[in-house]
Protein backbone atom coordinates (compact mmCIF):
# COMPACT_ATOMS: atom_id res chain seq x y z
CA UNK A 1 0.00 0.00 0.00
CA UNK A 2 1.20 3.45 -0.86
CA UNK A 3 1.64 5.70 2.10
CA UNK A 4 1.36 9.38 1.73
CA UNK A 5 3.14 11.76 4.01
CA UNK A 6 0.58 14.26 5.14
CA UNK A 7 1.76 17.54 6.53
CA UNK A 8 -0.27 18.56 9.54
CA UNK A 9 -1.70 21.94 8.65
CA UNK A 10 -1.90 23.07 12.26
CA UNK A 11 1.82 22.53 12.70
CA UNK A 12 2.93 23.93 9.34
CA UNK A 13 4.27 27.44 9.27
CA UNK A 14 1.81 30.09 8.25
CA UNK A 15 3.04 31.86 5.13
CA UNK A 16 3.97 35.38 6.02
CA UNK A 17 3.30 38.29 3.74
CA UNK A 18 5.65 40.79 5.36
CA UNK A 19 5.22 42.19 8.84
CA UNK A 20 2.09 44.17 9.75
CA UNK A 21 3.85 46.06 12.47
CA UNK A 22 7.46 47.14 12.62
CA UNK A 23 8.80 48.77 15.76
CA UNK A 24 12.25 50.35 15.89
CA UNK A 25 14.08 51.67 18.96
CA UNK A 26 10.95 52.22 20.98
CA UNK A 27 11.57 53.84 24.37
CA UNK A 28 8.82 54.59 26.85
CA UNK A 29 9.09 56.85 29.90
CA UNK A 30 6.64 57.32 32.73
CA UNK A 31 7.86 60.70 33.95
CA UNK A 32 11.52 60.18 34.87
CA UNK A 33 11.27 56.42 34.91
CA UNK A 34 12.13 54.57 31.72
CA UNK A 35 9.87 51.56 31.20
CA UNK A 36 11.03 50.36 27.76
CA UNK A 37 14.52 50.42 26.26
CA UNK A 38 15.17 50.36 22.51
CA UNK A 39 12.61 47.74 21.58
CA UNK A 40 12.79 46.72 17.92
CA UNK A 41 10.56 43.94 16.64
CA UNK A 42 8.53 42.89 13.61
CA UNK A 43 5.04 41.47 14.11
CA UNK A 44 3.96 39.01 11.42
CA UNK A 45 0.71 39.43 9.55
CA UNK A 46 -2.10 36.92 10.08
CA UNK A 47 -0.45 35.11 12.92
CA UNK A 48 -0.40 35.12 16.70
CA UNK A 49 2.56 36.65 18.52
CA UNK A 50 2.82 36.25 22.27
CA UNK A 51 4.62 38.60 24.64
CA UNK A 52 5.89 36.93 27.79
CA UNK A 53 7.94 38.11 30.75
CA UNK A 54 7.67 38.77 34.47
CA UNK A 55 5.35 41.47 35.84
CA UNK A 56 6.71 44.93 35.19
CA UNK A 57 8.93 43.81 32.30
CA UNK A 58 7.28 46.22 29.87
CA UNK A 59 5.29 43.80 27.72
CA UNK A 60 1.92 45.47 28.43
CA UNK A 61 3.52 48.90 28.06
CA UNK A 62 4.75 47.92 24.62
CA UNK A 63 1.38 46.42 23.69
CA UNK A 64 -0.27 49.71 24.62
CA UNK A 65 2.13 51.63 22.36
CA UNK A 66 0.68 49.83 19.36
CA UNK A 67 -2.73 51.48 19.62
CA UNK A 68 -1.46 54.54 21.47
CA UNK A 69 -3.31 53.67 24.66
CA UNK A 70 -0.37 55.19 26.49
CA UNK A 71 -1.49 58.62 25.19
CA UNK A 72 -4.18 58.51 27.87
CA UNK A 73 -1.48 58.61 30.57
CA UNK A 74 -0.34 62.26 30.87
CA UNK A 75 3.20 61.57 32.13
CA UNK A 76 3.88 58.90 29.53
CA UNK A 77 6.31 59.67 26.71
CA UNK A 78 7.06 57.39 23.74
CA UNK A 79 10.03 57.74 21.39
CA UNK A 80 11.10 55.65 18.42
CA UNK A 81 9.22 54.44 15.43
CA UNK A 82 6.20 52.14 15.20
CA UNK A 83 4.68 51.47 11.81
CA UNK A 84 1.43 49.77 10.90
CA UNK A 85 1.57 48.71 7.25
CA UNK A 86 4.43 51.15 6.78
CA UNK A 87 2.54 54.08 8.27
CA UNK A 88 4.02 55.82 11.31
CA UNK A 89 1.33 55.55 13.99
CA UNK A 90 2.88 58.38 16.02
CA UNK A 91 2.56 60.76 13.09
CA UNK A 92 0.97 64.02 14.32
CA UNK A 93 -1.55 63.92 11.44
CA UNK A 94 -2.77 60.47 12.37
CA UNK A 95 -6.30 60.14 13.74
CA UNK A 96 -5.94 58.19 16.99
CA UNK A 97 -9.60 57.18 17.06
CA UNK A 98 -9.25 55.69 13.60
CA UNK A 99 -6.03 53.94 14.66
CA UNK A 100 -7.84 52.29 17.57
CA UNK A 101 -10.50 51.04 15.17
CA UNK A 102 -7.73 49.41 13.13
CA UNK A 103 -5.97 48.09 16.23
CA UNK A 104 -8.58 46.57 18.54
CA UNK A 105 -7.96 45.59 22.13
CA UNK A 106 -9.22 42.99 24.57
CA UNK A 107 -8.40 43.33 28.26
CA UNK A 108 -7.68 41.04 31.16
CA UNK A 109 -11.03 41.56 32.83
CA UNK A 110 -14.02 41.28 30.48
CA UNK A 111 -15.44 44.80 30.32
CA UNK A 112 -18.61 44.88 28.27
CA UNK A 113 -20.46 48.20 28.14
CA UNK A 114 -23.46 48.34 30.48
CA UNK A 115 -25.67 47.94 27.45
CA UNK A 116 -27.36 45.12 25.57
CA UNK A 117 -25.38 42.38 23.87
CA UNK A 118 -26.40 43.87 20.53
CA UNK A 119 -25.34 47.40 21.47
CA UNK A 120 -21.96 46.22 22.72
CA UNK A 121 -21.08 45.04 19.23
CA UNK A 122 -23.00 47.72 17.31
CA UNK A 123 -21.44 50.65 19.17
CA UNK A 124 -18.10 50.74 17.34
CA UNK A 125 -19.43 50.37 13.78
CA UNK A 126 -22.04 53.02 14.54
CA UNK A 127 -19.64 55.70 15.80
CA UNK A 128 -17.21 54.95 12.97
CA UNK A 129 -20.05 55.01 10.43
CA UNK A 130 -19.19 51.60 9.04
CA UNK A 131 -22.73 50.62 8.09
CA UNK A 132 -25.42 52.43 6.10
CA UNK A 133 -28.62 50.82 7.28
CA UNK A 134 -30.12 49.06 10.26
CA UNK A 135 -30.16 45.85 8.24
CA UNK A 136 -26.46 46.11 7.46
CA UNK A 137 -25.68 46.80 11.10
CA UNK A 138 -27.78 43.81 12.18
CA UNK A 139 -25.84 41.63 9.78
CA UNK A 140 -22.50 42.95 11.00
CA UNK A 141 -23.42 42.37 14.65
CA UNK A 142 -24.53 38.86 13.84
CA UNK A 143 -21.41 38.02 11.85
CA UNK A 144 -19.12 39.37 14.58
CA UNK A 145 -20.92 37.34 17.25
CA UNK A 146 -20.65 34.34 14.94
CA UNK A 147 -16.91 34.89 14.41
CA UNK A 148 -16.45 35.24 18.15
CA UNK A 149 -18.16 31.88 18.60
CA UNK A 150 -20.91 33.45 20.69
CA UNK A 151 -23.91 33.69 18.37
CA UNK A 152 -25.33 30.25 19.13
CA UNK A 153 -25.35 31.01 22.82
CA UNK A 154 -26.92 34.47 22.62
CA UNK A 155 -28.97 34.68 19.39
CA UNK A 156 -32.30 34.69 21.24
CA UNK A 157 -31.33 37.29 23.83
CA UNK A 158 -29.48 40.05 22.01
CA UNK A 159 -31.42 42.67 23.96
CA UNK A 160 -30.29 41.40 27.32
CA UNK A 161 -27.42 43.19 29.06
CA UNK A 162 -23.91 42.02 28.12
CA UNK A 163 -22.96 42.09 31.78
CA UNK A 164 -25.42 39.25 32.43
CA UNK A 165 -23.29 36.77 30.50
CA UNK A 166 -20.75 34.44 32.09
CA UNK A 167 -17.12 35.58 32.28
CA UNK A 168 -16.06 33.53 29.28
CA UNK A 169 -19.03 34.72 27.25
CA UNK A 170 -18.33 38.33 28.25
CA UNK A 171 -14.75 37.97 27.02
CA UNK A 172 -15.94 36.58 23.69
CA UNK A 173 -18.42 39.47 23.53
CA UNK A 174 -15.47 41.84 23.96
CA UNK A 175 -13.69 40.06 21.13
CA UNK A 176 -16.84 40.41 18.97
CA UNK A 177 -16.88 44.11 19.89
CA UNK A 178 -13.19 44.42 18.96
CA UNK A 179 -13.62 42.85 15.52
CA UNK A 180 -16.77 44.86 14.76
CA UNK A 181 -14.71 47.86 13.67
CA UNK A 182 -12.95 45.61 11.13
CA UNK A 183 -9.48 45.96 12.65
CA UNK A 184 -6.28 44.54 11.19
CA UNK A 185 -4.70 43.93 14.55
CA UNK A 186 -6.16 42.65 17.81
CA UNK A 187 -4.20 43.26 21.00
CA UNK A 188 -5.04 40.95 23.89
CA UNK A 189 -3.77 41.76 27.35
CA UNK A 190 -4.03 38.54 29.37
CA UNK A 191 -7.43 37.76 27.90
CA UNK A 192 -7.88 34.45 29.72
CA UNK A 193 -6.47 35.12 33.16
CA UNK A 194 -9.96 35.55 34.64
CA UNK A 195 -11.48 32.60 32.79
CA UNK A 196 -11.95 28.94 33.64
CA UNK A 197 -10.18 26.28 31.52
CA UNK A 198 -13.14 25.64 29.20
CA UNK A 199 -13.74 29.34 28.55
CA UNK A 200 -9.97 29.69 28.05
CA UNK A 201 -9.98 26.88 25.50
CA UNK A 202 -12.83 28.59 23.64
CA UNK A 203 -10.92 31.87 23.45
CA UNK A 204 -7.78 30.03 22.32
CA UNK A 205 -9.74 28.20 19.63
CA UNK A 206 -11.14 31.55 18.58
CA UNK A 207 -7.66 33.06 18.28
CA UNK A 208 -6.67 30.15 16.08
CA UNK A 209 -9.59 30.88 13.75
CA UNK A 210 -9.23 34.66 13.83
CA UNK A 211 -5.57 34.60 12.86
CA UNK A 212 -6.58 33.81 9.28
CA UNK A 213 -7.89 37.37 9.00
CA UNK A 214 -6.25 39.30 11.81
CA UNK A 215 -2.84 39.90 13.27
CA UNK A 216 -3.04 39.02 16.94
CA UNK A 217 -0.72 39.94 19.78
CA UNK A 218 -1.33 38.39 23.17
CA UNK A 219 0.29 39.21 26.49
CA UNK A 220 0.14 36.18 28.74
CA UNK A 221 1.64 34.92 31.97
CA UNK A 222 0.92 31.34 31.05
CA UNK A 223 3.89 29.76 29.28
CA UNK A 224 1.66 26.93 28.17
CA UNK A 225 -0.81 29.35 26.65
CA UNK A 226 1.93 31.15 24.73
CA UNK A 227 3.23 27.78 23.53
CA UNK A 228 -0.25 26.66 22.49
CA UNK A 229 -1.59 29.69 20.68
CA UNK A 230 1.29 31.63 19.15
CA UNK A 231 3.55 31.17 16.17
CA UNK A 232 6.11 33.65 17.47
CA UNK A 233 7.06 34.54 21.01
CA UNK A 234 8.85 37.59 22.37
CA UNK A 235 10.41 37.58 25.84
CA UNK A 236 10.70 40.89 27.71
CA UNK A 237 12.74 41.49 30.83
CA UNK A 238 13.46 44.72 32.71
CA UNK A 239 12.08 46.82 29.89
CA UNK A 240 14.14 45.14 27.18
CA UNK A 241 13.21 42.73 24.47
CA UNK A 242 15.53 39.84 25.30
CA UNK A 243 14.63 37.31 22.64
CA UNK A 244 12.07 36.92 19.90
CA UNK A 245 11.67 33.84 17.74
CA UNK A 246 9.64 30.97 16.48
CA UNK A 247 7.48 29.72 19.39
CA UNK A 248 8.65 26.16 18.82
CA UNK A 249 12.27 27.25 19.16
CA UNK A 250 11.66 29.51 22.19
CA UNK A 251 10.02 26.71 24.17
CA UNK A 252 12.29 23.84 23.17
CA UNK A 253 15.64 25.54 22.64
CA UNK A 254 15.77 29.21 23.64
CA UNK A 255 18.98 30.97 22.59
CA UNK A 256 19.16 33.33 25.54
CA UNK A 257 19.88 32.10 29.04
CA UNK A 258 17.49 34.60 30.62
CA UNK A 259 14.68 33.33 28.40
CA UNK A 260 15.46 29.78 29.43
CA UNK A 261 15.57 30.64 33.13
CA UNK A 262 12.26 32.46 32.90
CA UNK A 263 10.25 29.89 30.98
CA UNK A 264 11.54 27.02 33.11
CA UNK A 265 10.74 28.84 36.34
CA UNK A 266 14.32 29.48 37.45
CA UNK A 267 14.12 33.23 37.81
CA UNK A 268 15.78 34.68 40.89
CA UNK B 1 22.44 27.00 36.25
CA UNK B 2 20.20 28.73 38.80
CA UNK B 3 17.88 26.32 40.56
CA UNK B 4 14.12 26.16 40.18
CA UNK B 5 11.93 28.49 42.19
CA UNK B 6 9.97 25.34 43.02
CA UNK B 7 12.47 23.20 44.88
CA UNK B 8 10.56 19.92 44.55
CA UNK B 9 10.84 20.27 40.75
CA UNK B 10 14.61 20.49 41.11
CA UNK B 11 14.57 17.42 43.35
CA UNK B 12 12.55 15.45 40.82
CA UNK B 13 15.03 16.21 38.04
CA UNK B 14 17.92 15.17 40.29
CA UNK B 15 16.08 11.96 41.19
CA UNK B 16 15.60 11.21 37.50
CA UNK B 17 19.36 11.54 36.93
CA UNK B 18 20.06 9.33 39.90
CA UNK B 19 17.82 6.60 38.52
CA UNK B 20 19.41 6.82 35.07
CA UNK B 21 22.87 6.53 36.64
CA UNK B 22 21.73 3.54 38.66
CA UNK B 23 20.19 1.88 35.62
CA UNK B 24 23.31 2.56 33.57
CA UNK B 25 25.49 1.05 36.29
CA UNK B 26 23.34 -2.10 36.35
CA UNK B 27 23.47 -2.41 32.56
CA UNK B 28 27.27 -2.12 32.62
CA UNK B 29 27.55 -4.66 35.41
CA UNK B 30 25.24 -7.17 33.71
CA UNK B 31 27.03 -6.90 30.40
CA UNK B 32 30.39 -7.61 32.05
CA UNK B 33 28.91 -10.51 34.02
CA UNK B 34 27.24 -11.94 30.93
CA UNK B 35 30.50 -12.11 29.05
CA UNK B 36 32.24 -13.55 32.06
CA UNK B 37 29.61 -16.30 32.21
CA UNK B 38 30.07 -16.98 28.51
CA UNK B 39 33.84 -17.06 28.77
CA UNK B 40 33.90 -19.33 31.81
CA UNK B 41 30.94 -21.36 30.49
CA UNK B 42 29.18 -20.90 33.80
CA UNK B 43 25.39 -21.46 33.56
CA UNK B 44 24.89 -20.42 37.19
CA UNK B 45 26.46 -17.05 36.68
CA UNK B 46 24.42 -16.72 33.48
CA UNK B 47 21.27 -17.34 35.50
CA UNK B 48 22.24 -14.53 37.88
CA UNK B 49 22.44 -12.12 34.96
CA UNK B 50 18.97 -13.15 33.83
CA UNK B 51 17.59 -12.47 37.31
CA UNK B 52 19.48 -9.19 37.67
CA UNK B 53 17.94 -7.92 34.43
CA UNK B 54 14.59 -7.67 36.22
CA UNK B 55 15.97 -4.80 38.28
CA UNK B 56 16.75 -2.93 35.06
CA UNK B 57 13.23 -3.53 33.76
CA UNK B 58 11.74 -2.24 37.01
CA UNK B 59 13.86 0.90 36.86
CA UNK B 60 12.74 1.52 33.29
CA UNK B 61 9.11 1.38 34.32
CA UNK B 62 9.82 3.60 37.32
CA UNK B 63 11.55 6.24 35.16
CA UNK B 64 8.78 6.13 32.56
CA UNK B 65 6.16 6.69 35.24
CA UNK B 66 8.12 9.54 36.75
CA UNK B 67 8.54 11.25 33.37
CA UNK B 68 4.84 10.92 32.55
CA UNK B 69 3.93 12.36 35.93
CA UNK B 70 6.38 15.24 35.50
CA UNK B 71 4.95 16.07 32.09
CA UNK B 72 1.45 16.05 33.55
CA UNK B 73 2.27 18.07 36.66
CA UNK B 74 5.18 20.32 35.68
CA UNK B 75 4.75 20.80 31.95
CA UNK B 76 8.52 21.12 31.52
CA UNK B 77 9.86 23.53 28.90
CA UNK B 78 13.15 24.30 27.14
CA UNK B 79 16.11 22.50 28.78
CA UNK B 80 13.80 20.85 31.32
CA UNK B 81 11.67 19.47 28.50
CA UNK B 82 14.77 18.13 26.77
CA UNK B 83 15.92 16.71 30.10
CA UNK B 84 12.82 14.60 30.77
CA UNK B 85 12.54 13.51 27.13
CA UNK B 86 16.22 12.49 27.16
CA UNK B 87 15.66 10.45 30.33
CA UNK B 88 12.70 8.72 28.70
CA UNK B 89 14.70 7.80 25.61
CA UNK B 90 17.86 6.80 27.47
CA UNK B 91 15.94 4.53 29.82
CA UNK B 92 14.60 2.57 26.88
CA UNK B 93 18.07 2.23 25.32
CA UNK B 94 19.45 1.02 28.65
CA UNK B 95 16.65 -1.49 28.97
CA UNK B 96 17.53 -2.87 25.53
CA UNK B 97 21.20 -3.08 26.51
CA UNK B 98 20.09 -5.07 29.57
CA UNK B 99 18.16 -7.47 27.33
CA UNK B 100 21.14 -7.94 25.04
CA UNK B 101 23.35 -8.73 28.03
CA UNK B 102 20.76 -11.25 29.20
CA UNK B 103 20.74 -12.84 25.76
CA UNK B 104 24.53 -13.19 25.80
CA UNK B 105 24.35 -14.80 29.23
CA UNK B 106 21.73 -17.32 28.08
CA UNK B 107 24.10 -18.52 25.38
CA UNK B 108 26.61 -19.48 28.08
CA UNK B 109 24.26 -22.30 29.07
CA UNK B 110 23.83 -23.48 25.49
CA UNK B 111 27.54 -23.82 24.79
CA UNK B 112 28.69 -24.88 28.25
CA UNK B 113 29.73 -28.35 27.10
CA UNK B 114 31.75 -27.30 24.06
CA UNK B 115 35.32 -26.04 24.06
CA UNK B 116 35.82 -22.53 22.73
CA UNK B 117 38.09 -21.35 19.96
CA UNK B 118 40.51 -19.09 21.87
CA UNK B 119 41.04 -16.27 19.35
CA UNK B 120 37.30 -15.78 18.92
CA UNK B 121 36.69 -15.52 22.66
CA UNK B 122 39.50 -13.03 23.10
CA UNK B 123 38.08 -11.08 20.13
CA UNK B 124 34.68 -11.02 21.87
CA UNK B 125 36.46 -9.97 25.06
CA UNK B 126 37.93 -6.94 23.35
CA UNK B 127 34.53 -6.07 21.96
CA UNK B 128 32.95 -6.24 25.41
CA UNK B 129 35.71 -4.08 26.81
CA UNK B 130 35.15 -1.42 24.20
CA UNK B 131 31.36 -1.60 24.50
CA UNK B 132 31.66 -1.12 28.27
CA UNK B 133 34.07 1.78 27.86
CA UNK B 134 31.70 3.46 25.43
CA UNK B 135 28.71 2.90 27.69
CA UNK B 136 30.52 4.32 30.70
CA UNK B 137 31.66 7.29 28.68
CA UNK B 138 28.16 8.12 27.42
CA UNK B 139 26.69 7.82 30.93
CA UNK B 140 29.34 10.27 32.14
CA UNK B 141 28.50 12.57 29.22
CA UNK B 142 24.86 12.49 30.36
CA UNK B 143 25.72 13.18 33.99
CA UNK B 144 28.08 16.05 33.09
CA UNK B 145 25.96 17.42 30.21
CA UNK B 146 29.05 17.04 28.03
CA UNK B 147 28.13 17.24 24.33
CA UNK B 148 31.75 16.93 23.16
CA UNK B 149 32.14 13.64 24.92
CA UNK B 150 28.85 12.43 23.44
CA UNK B 151 30.15 13.18 19.95
CA UNK B 152 33.33 11.25 20.76
CA UNK B 153 31.31 8.18 21.79
CA UNK B 154 29.17 8.54 18.70
CA UNK B 155 32.25 8.55 16.45
CA UNK B 156 34.01 5.70 18.21
CA UNK B 157 31.15 3.30 17.60
CA UNK B 158 32.75 2.45 14.27
CA UNK B 159 35.51 0.66 16.17
CA UNK B 160 32.94 -1.76 17.58
CA UNK B 161 31.52 -2.20 14.10
CA UNK B 162 34.99 -2.97 12.74
CA UNK B 163 35.57 -5.57 15.46
CA UNK B 164 32.22 -7.15 14.66
CA UNK B 165 33.20 -7.36 10.98
CA UNK B 166 36.42 -9.15 11.69
CA UNK B 167 34.78 -11.55 14.18
CA UNK B 168 32.07 -12.28 11.65
CA UNK B 169 34.65 -13.29 9.07
CA UNK B 170 36.64 -15.30 11.56
CA UNK B 171 33.59 -17.27 12.67
CA UNK B 172 32.53 -17.97 9.09
CA UNK B 173 35.97 -19.36 8.34
CA UNK B 174 35.78 -21.49 11.46
CA UNK B 175 32.40 -22.87 10.41
CA UNK B 176 33.66 -23.69 6.93
CA UNK B 177 36.64 -25.54 8.32
CA UNK B 178 34.44 -28.02 10.13
CA UNK B 179 30.62 -28.18 10.14
CA UNK B 180 30.75 -29.45 13.74
CA UNK B 181 31.76 -25.92 14.71
CA UNK B 182 28.56 -24.39 13.35
CA UNK B 183 26.48 -24.68 16.54
CA UNK B 184 29.06 -23.04 18.75
CA UNK B 185 30.03 -20.46 16.14
CA UNK B 186 26.46 -19.40 15.61
CA UNK B 187 26.02 -18.74 19.31
CA UNK B 188 29.21 -16.73 19.39
CA UNK B 189 28.18 -14.87 16.26
CA UNK B 190 24.89 -13.88 17.91
CA UNK B 191 26.89 -12.83 20.95
CA UNK B 192 29.03 -10.58 18.75
CA UNK B 193 25.93 -9.22 17.04
CA UNK B 194 24.44 -8.43 20.45
CA UNK B 195 27.54 -6.46 21.37
CA UNK B 196 27.35 -4.59 18.10
CA UNK B 197 23.72 -3.73 19.01
CA UNK B 198 24.84 -2.56 22.46
CA UNK B 199 27.14 -0.18 20.60
CA UNK B 200 24.19 1.09 18.56
CA UNK B 201 22.10 1.79 21.66
CA UNK B 202 25.08 3.54 23.20
CA UNK B 203 25.25 5.66 20.06
CA UNK B 204 21.55 6.47 20.41
CA UNK B 205 22.22 7.64 23.95
CA UNK B 206 25.08 9.80 22.66
CA UNK B 207 22.71 11.44 20.18
CA UNK B 208 20.16 12.01 22.93
CA UNK B 209 22.80 13.59 25.20
CA UNK B 210 23.86 15.90 22.40
CA UNK B 211 20.26 17.01 21.87
CA UNK B 212 19.81 17.47 25.61
CA UNK B 213 22.82 19.76 25.87
CA UNK B 214 22.76 21.64 22.58
CA UNK B 215 19.08 21.48 21.65
CA UNK B 216 19.88 20.14 18.20
CA UNK B 217 20.79 16.78 16.67
CA UNK B 218 24.35 15.74 15.83
CA UNK B 219 24.90 16.77 12.23
CA UNK B 220 28.34 15.27 11.46
CA UNK B 221 28.62 12.38 9.05
CA UNK B 222 29.64 9.18 10.68
CA UNK B 223 31.43 6.49 8.68
CA UNK B 224 29.48 3.24 8.88
CA UNK B 225 31.66 0.36 10.00
CA UNK B 226 29.33 -2.61 9.70
CA UNK B 227 29.22 -4.09 6.18
CA UNK B 228 28.37 -7.67 7.16
CA UNK B 229 24.86 -7.35 5.80
CA UNK B 230 26.46 -6.89 2.38
CA UNK B 231 28.79 -9.85 2.75
CA UNK B 232 28.30 -13.34 1.35
CA UNK B 233 31.04 -15.88 1.83
CA UNK B 234 31.32 -18.54 -0.87
CA UNK B 235 33.57 -21.56 -1.22
CA UNK B 236 35.66 -19.76 -3.84
CA UNK B 237 36.81 -17.11 -1.45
Amino acid sequence: MEHQIVQDASIAEVPVAGPTITARDVNVFYGEKQALFDVSVDINRNSVTSFIGPSGCGKSTFLRCINRMNDTIPICRVTGDIRLDGENIYDTDLDVVELRARVGMVFQKPNPFPKSIYENVAYGPRIHGLTRSKKELDELVESCLEKAGLLKEVHDRLDEPGTGLSGGQQQRLCIARAIATRPEVILMDEPCSALDPIATAKVEELMDELKANYTIIIVTHSMQQAARVSQRTAFFHLGKLVEVGDTRQIFTNPRNKRTQDYITGRFG
Amino acid sequence: MPIHTVKSYEDELALLDKKIAQMGGLAEHNLAQAFDALQRRDPRQAEMVVVADQAIDLLERDIEEQVIEMIARRQPLANDLRHVMAALKITSDLERIGDLAKNIAKRAGAIAEVSHPKPVISGLGRMVELALKQLKSVLDAYADHDAERAIEVWRDDQQIDAMYNSLFRELLTYMMEDPRNIGLSTHLLFGAKNLERVGDHTTNIAETVHYLVRGEPITDDRPKGDDTSLTLVTKHE
